[in-house]
C-alpha cells in the first residue's frame, strides 16, 4: 500500500527494507531535528518546567512519561508555539524557533499536532481536515496528497465523511493523516490514545506506530500510559516535576531505572530494605549473592540500600508459621496470574506474580523468594 | 420471599399506572389548555374577518399605491441596514470580549450587553431631545447660527435602533464564541494558520449559526417597533398603522392591509429563523477553556476605545442627556397642564401586576399541558401562545379595537382588553419559564404522592404546584416588568383618561416637553435593567 506514498524522508528506506526496532534506531542515531536546552515554564509563582534539557534524532519516536502535573503537556505545548518557554531555547531542523527574545508562532514553525481531543474541523470533510494545512487546499497537488494520506491512515473511502460520522478510531486517523499533510518536521501527539476506548487503544497504538514508520516522520508524544510507551517508542523520557529524570529506550528505563522515582513509577515496584556485606546481602527474606545487585562496589559494604523488586522477581512458597517471611494481605487476579501482596515481618508489602497454579488465601503465612534472573537497581536507604 | 417480591412488584406497578394516568392529562386540562390557545388566536381572527370585508380590487389599488411601495421599501430597508449595522458591531464586540486579552473583559461584557435594557424609544427619545431641532445641542448652537443636521428620518432610525439592539447579535455571537472548541483554533495554528486564516476558514463557518440568529432576532424587532421610528419620524409599516389606526373612513383599511403585509414580512423572518435554529450545535468537541487565546499585543489598550465609545453612546449619553433635563427642568416646571403625577406610575404598577397575574394563570394550562405531553395538540397549543412575540404591538392593538368596536363594545378601552392585549403579547415568556420548571418536576413524585393517598387536585396543589411556584414567580416578574414599559399597545388600548408612565412619556414628547419625560423615562430604564436579572440568571447556566 505504501507503494504510492510519496516520502522524502531518507529513513524511508531503513523502513521499507525492514522495520527498525528501538534497538536499531538507538545503534544509529540520525541527526538531531528537535533540541530543547534549558527550557523552562513558569505560570506566576508555580513552576510548570525547569531546566529541561531534550534530543530527538530523526525519525525516532521519543515519548515523554509521567504522571499528570510533571509538565509533559506544557513541553509539548511549548515546542508546538502554543506556549512561550520562560527560559530556554527551543531549535526545530537547526532553526531557533524559542529563546533569546524571540518566539516563531505556531503557524511559522514545521511542527504538526495530534490533539488529545483530535480538534477536528467539525464543518468541514474528512478529505477538507486533512487538506486544511496544505499551501493551495484547492489544487491537483492537494487533493492528491489528500488521497495518499486517506490511503496510508486507511480511511480511502471516508474523504466525503464529516469527523461527526466518525468512530474515535477513525477520528484519531483522520487527525494524524491532517497534521502529516504538510510534511512536519517534527509531529507531537498529545495523550494520542487516551480518549479511546481500551480495546481500541491497544489496537491504535500499533497502527499510530506503523503510519508513523511508514510517513518516516520525527515525533514526540506525551503519555502518563507506561504501557503505551514502553511499546510504542524508540526512546522514553521519564519526568518528574517538571524536569526529565532520565532518557533512554524503553528496556533501559524499565530495567535499569537511575532514581527512586522511575523505579517506583514503572512496573509494580516495591523496594525491599537490605544490609550490603563482603560477598552478600542480607534482607528479610534471606540472604542473597551480592553480584545480583546491580554495579555494586566495595565502597557500599556494610551499607544499607534499598532493592527494586518487581513481581516477576519473587515469588511465593507455601510454609508454617513458624518459618514464614510474611502473610498475604491481597490477592489481586489479573486474567492470565495472581499478584499477591505479602506483608513482610518488618511491615514492608510485597507483591509477587504467580501462574493458577499455586493458591493461596489471604491470611495464609507464605517464604518469599527472590527468583530474579537478572541484576537488580538498588538505591540507597532513605531510612 | 416470592410473596414479598411479588407485593413490591403491585406497588411498583401501582406507581407507575398512576404516572402513566397523570401522562395522559386529563379532558379538563386539554379543554382549558385549548381554550387558552384560540383565546390568543383571537386577535388574527378579527384582523382577518376584516380583511375580508375590504373589496378585492380596493385591496390591490391600496398595496400598489406609490405610499404603500414607499413603507414597504422603507422598512425593508431599515430592517437591512440596522441588521447589517448590528451585525458589524456585535461580532467585533463578541470577539473582544472572549477570545482576546482585552483589560477588564468581564466589565466590558456586562456594559456591552447592557443597551438592551434601555427601550429603544426611550433612546430615541433622549437622542430627539439632544439632536433634534427644539433639542439641547439646537439650543446650544442656534444662537451662533449654526443649523444642526436632522436626526429625523432613516439615517437617525438607523443609528438609534442599532445602538439598543445590537446587543441581540452580541449575545448569540458570544454564546457561539463560548461554546467554539479552542483547541480547533490551536490546531489551526499548528496547521500554518495565523489567527485571521483561522478565524475566516474555522471559527466564522462555526460562529455563523449563532450570528445569523441574533441577526434574526434584530430584524424582527426592527420590523415590530413602534416607538423609534414614529419618535424619529421614518414611515415604516408600524408608524404608518398607527397614524392610520387614528384616523377614519379609508384609513382603517389601510391600516388592516399594512397589517397583513407587516404579519406576512415577519413570517418570513420566523421562517428563517427556525430553520437556522435548527442545525445549531456542531454535536461533538470538547468545552472551551475560559482562557484567552488572542494576545492583542499593543493594541490591548486601544481595542478598549471599540466598547467604550459604544457605551458612551448606548449608556452615558441618554442616561446623561435625561439627567440634563431633569435638573433643568426643575420643580415646578410644568407646560400645557402636563404635570407629573404619582398617580400614572401607580397606574402603571396597577396595570402590570394585573397583566402578570393574568399571563401566570393563562400560562399554567398550557405550560403544564406541554411540560407532561408529548402529543401534538400539546405541541399546537403551546405554538399558538408564541402569536404574540411574532405579532407586533401595534397590529395586535388594530386587531383588538375592531374586536372592541364590532363584537365588545362593553370592554373596549377598558382595563380588561388592554390586560388582554398583555396576556397575548407576553404570554411565551411566561410559558416559557412555567414549562421548563414543569419539565423539572419528577412524574414518579406525583405517583409517590397518589400512593401516599392523595387524590390527583390534592397532588397537584401539594406536590407539583410549590415545585413549579419559582418558575410562575419567575414569569410573573419577567411579565410585570416588561409590562411597565410596553409601549405600542398601551398607546392604542389604555382606557381614556387612564394615564401611565408609558403614555405620559408619549403625550409630553409630542408636545415636545422633554424635560416632563425626563424622571419616568429614568424610572423606566431602572424597571427595564431589573428585567434583565432573571434573563442573565437564565442565562448564567450557558455562559
Amino acid at each position: 500500500m505504501h507503494n504510492d506514498v510519496r516520502i522524502d524522508d531518507p529513513m524511508t528506506e531503513t523502513f521499507e527494507a525492514e522495520p527498525a526496532t528501538g534497538a536499531d534506531a538507538d545503534a544509529d542515531p540520525g541527526d538531531p531535528v528537535l533540541e530543547l536546552d534549558g527550557v523552562g515554564k513558569r505560570y506566576g509563582p508555580e513552576t510548570a518546567v525547569s531546566g529541561l534539557d531534550l534530543t530527538v534524532r530523526d525519525g525516532e519516536l521519543l515519548t515523554l512519561l509521567g504522571p499528570s502535573g510533571c509538565g509533559k503537556t506544557t513541553t509539548l505545548r511549548m515546542i508546538a508555539g502554543l506556549e512561550a518557554p520562560s527560559e530556554g531555547t527551543v531549535t526545530v531542523a537547526d532553526e531557533a524557533v524559542a529563546g533569546d527574545g524571540t518566539t516563531v508562532p505556531p503557524e511559522e514553525r514545521d511542527v504538526g499536532m495530534v490533539f488529545q481531543e483530535f480538534a477536528l474541523f467539525p464543518h468541514l470533510t474528512v478529505a477538507e481536515n486533512i487538506a486544511f494545512g496544505l499551501e493551495d487546499p484547492a489544487s491537483e497537488a492537494a487533493a492528491e496528497r489528500v488521497a495518499e494520506l486517506l490511503d496510508l491512515v486507511g480511511l480511502g473511502e471516508y474523504g466525503d465523511r464529516t469527523p461527526g460520522d466518525l468512530s474515535g478510531g477513525q477520528r484519531q486517523r483522520v487527525a494524524l493523516a491532517r497534521s502529516l499533510a504538510p510534511e512536519p518536521d517534527v509531529l507531537l501527539l498529545d495523550e494520542p490514545f487516551s480518549n479511546l476506548d481500551v480495546r481500541l487503544r491497544v489496537a491504535m497504538r500499533e497502527e499510530v506506530r506503523r503510519i508513523l514508520e511508514e510517513a518516516g516522520v520525527t515525533a514526540v508524544s506525551v503519555t502518563h500510559d507506561q504501557e503505551e510507551a514502553l511499546s510504542i517508542s524508540d526512546r522514553v523520557a521519564v519526568m518528574h516535576d517538571g524536569h526529565v529524570e532520565q532518557v533512554g529506550s524503553p528496556a533501559e528505563v524499565f530495567e535499569h531505572p537511575e532514581s527512586r522515582f522511575v523505579a517506583s513509577f514503572l512496573g509494580q515496584a516495591s523496594f525491599l530494605p537490605a544490609a550490603v556485606g563482603e560477598d552478600s546481602v542480607e534482607t528479610i527474606i534471606g540472604s542473597y549473592d551480592r553480584d545480583l545487585l546491580e554495579g555494586i562496589t566495595d565502597e557500599y559494604t556494610g551499607a544499607d540500600v534499598d532493592v527494586l523488586v518487581r513481581p516477576d522477581d519473587l515469588r511465593a512458597t507455601p510454609a508454617n508459621e513458624s518459618e514464614a517471611d510474611g502473610t498475604v494481605v491481597r490477592r489481586q487476579y489479573t486474567g492470565p496470574s495472581f499478584v499477591y501482596h505479602v506483608e513482610l515481618a518488618d511491615g514492608n508489602v510485597v507483591r509477587c506474580l504467580h501462574n493458577h497454579a499455586e493458591d493461596f488465601d489471604v491470611g495464609e503465612p507464605v517464604g518469599v523468594t527472590l527468583v530474579a534472573d537478572h541484576t537488580l537497581a538498588w538505591y540507597p536507604a532513605e531510612r | 420471599m416470592a410473596a414479598g417480591s411479588d407485593g413490591a412488584g403491585t406497588a411498583r406497578d401501582r406507581v407507575r399506572g398512576i404516572v402513566r394516568d397523570d401522562d395522559r392529562p386529563s379532558v379538563a386540562l386539554v379543554l382549558l389548555a385549548g381554550g387558552v390557545a384560540a383565546a390568543v388566536l383571537t386577535p388574527l381572527l378579527w384582523l382577518l374577518l376584516r380583511a375580508s370585508t375590504i373589496e378585492p380590487t380596493e385591496a390591490f389599488s391600496l398595496l400598489t399605491s406609490p405610499t404603500a411601495i414607499d413603507v414597504l421599501t422603507n422598512s425593508l430597508g431599515l430592517v437591512a441596514l440596522v441588521t447589517a449595522a448590528s451585525v458589524a458591531l456585535g461580532v467585533p464586540l463578541a470577539v473582544l470580549t472572549v477570545q482576546t486579552d482585552l483589560p477588564f473583559r468581564r466589565f466590558w461584557t456586562v456594559v456591552v450587553a447592557l443597551p438592551l435594557v434601555v427601550p429603544s424609544y426611550i433612546g430615541a427619545f433622549a437622542y430627539v431631545s439632544a439632536f433634534g431641532p427644539n433639542g439641547a445641542l439646537a439650543g446650544l448652537l442656534a444662537p451662533l447660527g449654526i443649523p444642526v443636521p436632522t436626526v429625523y428620518g432613516l439615517g437617525g432610525t438607523t443609528l438609534v435602533l442599532t445602538l439598543f439592539v445590537y446587543p441581540y447579535v452580541f449575545l448569540t455571537t458570544r454564546a457561539s464564541l463560548l461554546s467554539f472548541d479552542e483547541s480547533q483554533l490551536e490546531a489551526a495554528r499548528t496547521l500554518n494558520h495565523g489567527y485571521r486564516a483561522a478565524f475566516r476558514r474555522v471559527i466564522l463557518p462555526q460562529i455563523a449559526p449563532g450570528v445569523t440568529a441574533g441577526a434574526l432576532l434584530v430584524a424582527l424587532y426592527t420590523l415590530s417597533d413602534f416607538g423609534t421610528p414614529a419618535i424619529m419620524r421614518f414611515d415604516v409599516f408600524t408608524r404608518v398603522i398607527y397614524v392610520e389606526l387614528n384616523s377614519f373612513g379609508i384609513g382603517r383599511a389601510n391600516a388592516t392591509l399594512f397589517s397583513l403585509e407587516l404579519l406576512a414580512v415577519t413570517a418570513v423572518i420566523l421562517a428563517l429563523e427556525s430553520r437556522v435554529g435548527g442545525d445549531g450545535g456542531s454535536g461533538y468537541g470538547a468545552p472551551a477553556s475560559a482562557k484567552a487565546v488572542v494576545p492583542l499585543g499593543r493594541y490591548r489598550w486601544i481595542a478598549t476605545a471599540l466598547p467604550a465609545l459604544v457605551a458612551t453612546f448606548t449608556l452615558a449619553l441618554p442616561v446623561g442627556v435625561l439627567a440634563m433635563w431633569l435638573v433643568r427642568s426643575g420643580p415646578g416646571y410644568a407646560g400645557g397642564g402636563l404635570a407629573f403625577q404619582p398617580e400614572f406610575a401607580f397606574n402603571s404598577v396597577y396595570v402590570a401586576a394585573l397583566a402578570a397575574l393574568a399571563t401566570v394563570l393563562f400560562a399554567l394550562p398550557v405550560a403544564y399541558y406541554a411540560g407532561r405531553s408529548n402529543s401534538w395538540v400539546a405541541r399546537a397549543a403551546e405554538r399558538a401562545t408564541y402569536l404574540g412575540y411574532a405579532m407586533p404591538g401595534v397590529v395586535l392593538g388594530l386587531a383588538l379595537v375592531f374586536f372592541g368596536i364590532h363584537y365588545a363594545p362593553a370592554v373596549y378601552q377598558t382595563l380588561p382588553l388592554l390586560v388582554f392585549a398583555y396576556v397575548v403579547r407576553f404570554l411565551p415568556q411566561a410559558v416559557g419559564s412555567t414549562r421548563s420548571s414543569v419539565l423539572g418536576v419528577d412524574p414518579e413524585l406525583i405517583g409517590a404522592a397518589r400512593v401516599l393517598g392523595a387524590p390527583p387536585r390534592r397532588a397537584f396543589r401539594r406536590v407539583t404546584l410549590p415545585l413549579i411556584a419559582p418558575g410562575l414567580l419567575a414569569g410573573a416578574a419577567l411579565v410585570f416588568l416588561t409590562t411597565m414599559k410596553e409601549l405600542d399597545t398601551t398607546l392604542i388600548l389604555h382606557p381614556t383618561g387612564f394615564t401611565t408612565l408609558v403614555t405620559y412619556i408619549w403625550r409630553v414628547q409630542e408636545a415636545g416637553y422633554y424635560g416632563q419625560a425626563a424622571l419616568p423615562a429614568l424610572v423606566l430604564v431602572l424597571v427595564s435593567g431589573l428585567s434583565m436579572i432573571p434573563l442573565l440568571r437564565q442565562r448564567g447556566d450557558d455562559a
